[in-house]
C-alpha cells in the first residue's frame, strides 16, 4: 500500500520510462511466442516437402532427418505416373472452372435481386436463403443423389457442375454485403438516364464489385479442388476421378510409400498455395466481409 | 376492448392506394433476377428436406419403391444401434473439444498479432495457410507426421524427452489427434478476428486509458465484449460444422472410423449407411435427428446470445 501511494509521487517521466520499458518488454515476449507458434506451424509444410525428396531408405531411419540425402526427385514422376496424374487435374480444373463461372453469373445476379430492388417479399426470401445457412448438407444429401440418379447423372460430372448455377447461400449473402455498400445514387442517377435493372446491374453495380467477385471467384475454385464427398459420392469411374478423390484412392493403395504420397500431396497444395500468393488481399477481404457482417 | 368508431377523415380515406406500377415492375424484376436461385432452393432445399423427411419412414435401398415403417428407423437407432450412439458420442466430444480450442487460439493470436508489431501480414499468412491446404493432402500429411514409428510428432516428442503415443491407431488418442489437425487449420477464424479486432474504435482504449485500465482489464472489459459478435458468429459456424465433419476422419480411416470405432463420426455413419449399404430411409432418419439436433444447439446458442453478445449501438 506505502509503496503504491510513493510511486504516485514520484516524477512524471519515470514512471512514463518504466511504461516504455514494459511496453518493450511486451513486444519482444510477443515476438517470441509468434515465432515459436509459426515455426511450429510452418513445421508441417517443411515436413511435407522434405519427405517428398528423400528416398525411401532415409524415411524409416532414426532418428529423423530433416535434409534429404540424396535429393530424390523421382518421388514426383514416380507419383504422377502411377495415378493418371494429369487427367485428374484436367478432371478438377473442368469442375472447378465450370462452378467459377456458374457461380459469378448466377449469384452475381440473385445478390442483386436481394440487394439493389425493393420489392415485397424480398426480406422473407431473404430471411429463407440465411435460414437455409443453418441445414446440415446430409439432411438433403440423400434425396438430392436420388433426383441426379434419376435422371441419369450420377457417375457423370453433370451433378457436380450444374447446380453450380441455381447458387448457394453462402455466397450469395456476401455478395448481397458488398452490393449494400454500393452508394444507392449511382442505381437512381442512371435509372434517370433511362436505364433498365439489367444494364444497372451488368454496367454499374459488376464492374464496381470486382473485388467480391474475385473473392467468390477464388472460394468456389478453392472448394471444388479441395471436395471430397461429392466426387466421392457421383463420380465411379475412375477416369473422371478429380485430384482429391484420387488422392484419396492413392492412399488407400499405398499405404506406405510416403515420399510419393507427400509428392502427390505437394503437388496438390502448391497451386492453392500460389494462388493464395497471388491474390492474398482478396482472399483475406472475401473472409472477413463475410465473418464480420454476420 | 371495442373497437373505436371511424372518423371522418378516416371515411374519407380514398379505399386503398392502387399498387402503383411501379412496385409491379420492381416485384417483377425482383423475382426475375433471384429466379435462379428460388429455382435452387426448390429443387435442391425444399423438395430434399421433405423427402428425406418421408424417407425417414421408410426403408429404402434405392433398386425397389420405399416401404413404409413408420417410426421403425428411428427406433432402431436410439435403442438398437450401438455404432449411432458410438458416432454420437464421437462427434459431441470432437464438437466439445475442438470449437473452444479453436476459437481460443484464433483469438489468442488474432490478439497478439494485433499489438501493431512488425511483420504482422508475414505471421498472418503463416497461420493463414494450412487453413487452405485440401483437407485429403492435410490428412495424408499428417498421417505421416503422426505415425507412431517413424513420423515427426513423436519424434519431436521424444526429443523433449517424452514417450511417444501411438496418435492415430490408438483408440485414446485418435480423437485428439484429429482435433490438433483441425487445430492446424484455424488460420481461416483467426483472419476474421483480427479483422474484427482492427474494427474496435482506438476511443474506447483511450477512455480505458484515462481510467487507469491495465491491459488485462483493457482485454476483458474492451476487447472480449467488442469481439462477442464475431465469437458468436464463429460458434454457429463451428457448431454446424462440427456436427458435419467427415473428410479428415474419413480419409485417415478410409472410411472405418477405427481404432475401434473412436473416429466414427456422424457424418461418416450417414455416409455408410446411405452409399455402402444403401439403406437410404436409415441414413435420412440419422440426418434428421441430426438436423433436430443442430437445430436444438444452434436455437440454445440464440437464445443465450442476449446475454453475452454485444451489439455496439444497440439500446438494450
Amino acid at each position: 500500500m506505502a509503496e503504491q501511494s510513493l510511486s504516485d509521487t514520484r516524477p512524471m517521466h519515470v514512471a512514463t520510462q518504466r511504461k516504455a520499458v514494459r511496453r518493450i518488454a511486451r513486444r519482444i515476449g510477443a515476438h517470441l511466442l509468434l515465432i515459436a507458434l509459426s515455426l511450429l506451424f510452418a513445421l508441417p509444410f517443411v515436413w511435407l516437402v522434405s519427405t517428398s525428396l528423400k528416398p525411401t531408405e532415409q524415411l524409416f531411419r532414426l532418428p529423423i532427418e530433416w535434409i534429404p540425402r540424396p535429393f530424390t526427385w523421382s518421388n514426383y514422376p514416380r507419383a504422377l505416373t502411377y495415378i493418371p496424374f494429369f487427367l485428374y487435374l484436367r478432371n478438377t480444373l473442368y469442375i472447378a472452372l465450370f462452378n467459377v463461372a456458374g457461380t459469378l453469373i448466377s449469384y452475381s445476379l440473385v445478390a442483386y435481386g436481394f440487394a439493389r430492388i425493393r420489392w415485397p417479399g424480398r426480406n422473407a426470401l431473404f430471411f429463407v436463403l440465411i435460414a437455409t445457412l443453418m441445414i446440415p448438407y446430409q439432411v438433403t444429401l440423400i434425396p438430392t443423389f436420388l433426383i441426379f440418379r434419376q435422371i441419369g447423372w450420377v457417375g457423370s460430372f453433370n451433378a457436380l457442375t450444374w447446380p453450380s448455377l441455381t447458387g448457394s447461400a453462402f455466397f450469395i449473402f456476401l455478395l448481397r454485403q458488398f452490393y449494400l455498400t454500393i452508394p444507392q445514387e449511382l442505381s437512381a442517377a442512371a435509372k434517370i438516364d433511362g436505364a433498365s435493372e439489367f444494364q444497372i446491374y451488368r454496367r454499374i453495380i459488376l464492374p464496381l464489385s470486382k473485388p467480391a467477385l474475385a473473392a467468390v471467384a477464388l472460394f468456389t475454385f478453392n472448394a471444388n479442388w479441395n471436395d471430397l464427398l461429392g466426387p466421392l459420392i457421383y463420380l465411379n469411374d475412375e477416369s473422371h476421378y478429380t485430384l482429391a478423390l484420387g488422392l484419396y484412392g492413392f492412399l488407400s493403395r499405398v499405404r506406405t510409400e510416403w515420399g510419393m504420397l507427400m509428392a502427390a500431396s505437394t503437388v496438390m497444395v502448391l497451386p492453392i498455395i500460389v494462388l493464395f500468393f497471388l491474390t492474398q488481399r482478396t482472399f483475406i477481404q472475401g473472409i472477413t466481409l463475410t465473418g464480420i457482417k454476420g | 376492448m371495442a373497437r373505436a368508431p371511424l372518423t371522418l377523415e378516416q371515411r374519407l380515406r380514398p379505399p386503398r392506394r392502387r399498387v402503383s406500377p411501379l412496385i409491379v415492375r420492381d416485384t417483377i424484376n425482383g423475382l426475375l433476377f433471384v429466379s435462379p436461385w428460388i429455382v435452387g432452393v426448390l429443387v435442391f432445399t425444399v423438395y430434399p428436406i421433405l423427402a428425406s423427411f418421408y424417407y425417414s419412414f421408410t426403408e429404402y435401398d434405392v433398386i425397389s419403391s420405399p416401404t413404409f415403417v413408420g417410426l421403425e428407423n428411428y427406433r432402431e437407432l436410439l435403442t438398437g444401434d450401438p455404432l449411432f450412439w458410438k458416432s454420437f458420442r464421437n462427434t459431441l466430444f470432437f464438437a466439445a473439444v475442438a470449437i473452444p480450442l479453436n476459437l481460443l487460439v484464433a483469438v489468442g493470436v488474432a490478439m497478439l498479432l494485433n499489438l501493431k508489431i512488425r511483420g504482422m501480414a508475414f505471421y498472418r499468412t503463416i497461420f493463414f495457410l494450412p487453413s487452405i491446404v485440401p483437407e485429403v493432402a492435410s490428412a495424408m500429411l499428417w498421417a505421416w507426421i503422426l505415425n507412431p514409428q517413424f513420423g515427426l510428432a513423436n519424434a519431436m516428442l521424444r526429443g523433449v524427452g517424452v514417450g511417444g503415443v501411438g496418435w492415430l491407431s490408438d483408440p485414446q488418442w485418435s480423437k485428439p489427434s484429429l482435433i490438433l489437425i483441425g487445430l492446424w487449420a484455424f488460420g481461416g477464424s483467426m483472419v476474421i478476428f483480427l479483422a474484427a479486432l482492427q474494427d474496435i474504435p482506438e476511443h474506447l482504449y483511450e477512455a480505458a486509458d484515462l481510467d487507469g485500465a491495465n491491459t488485462l482489464r483493457k482485454t476483458w472489459h474492451v476487447t472480449i465484449p467488442m469481439l462477442t459478435p464475431t465469437i458468436f458468429f464463429n460458434l454457429v459456424l463451428g457448431v454446424i460444422g462440427a456436427f458435419q465433419y467427415f473428410t479428415a476422419g474419413f480419409v485417415l480411416t478410409q472410411g472405418s472410423g477405427n481404432p475401434s470405432s473412436s473416429t466414427l463420426f456422424y457424418a461418416m455413419l450417414i455416409y455408410r449407411n446411405a452409399f455402402s449399404y444403401f439403406k437410404m430411409g436409415y441414413a435420412s432418419a440419422m440426418a434428421w435427428l441430426l438436423f433436430a439436433f443442430v437445430f436444438l444447439i444452434t436455437f440454445v446458442i440464440f437464445k443465450t446470445s442476449g446475454r453475452w453478445v454485444y451489439y455496439e449501438g444497440e439500446q438494450n
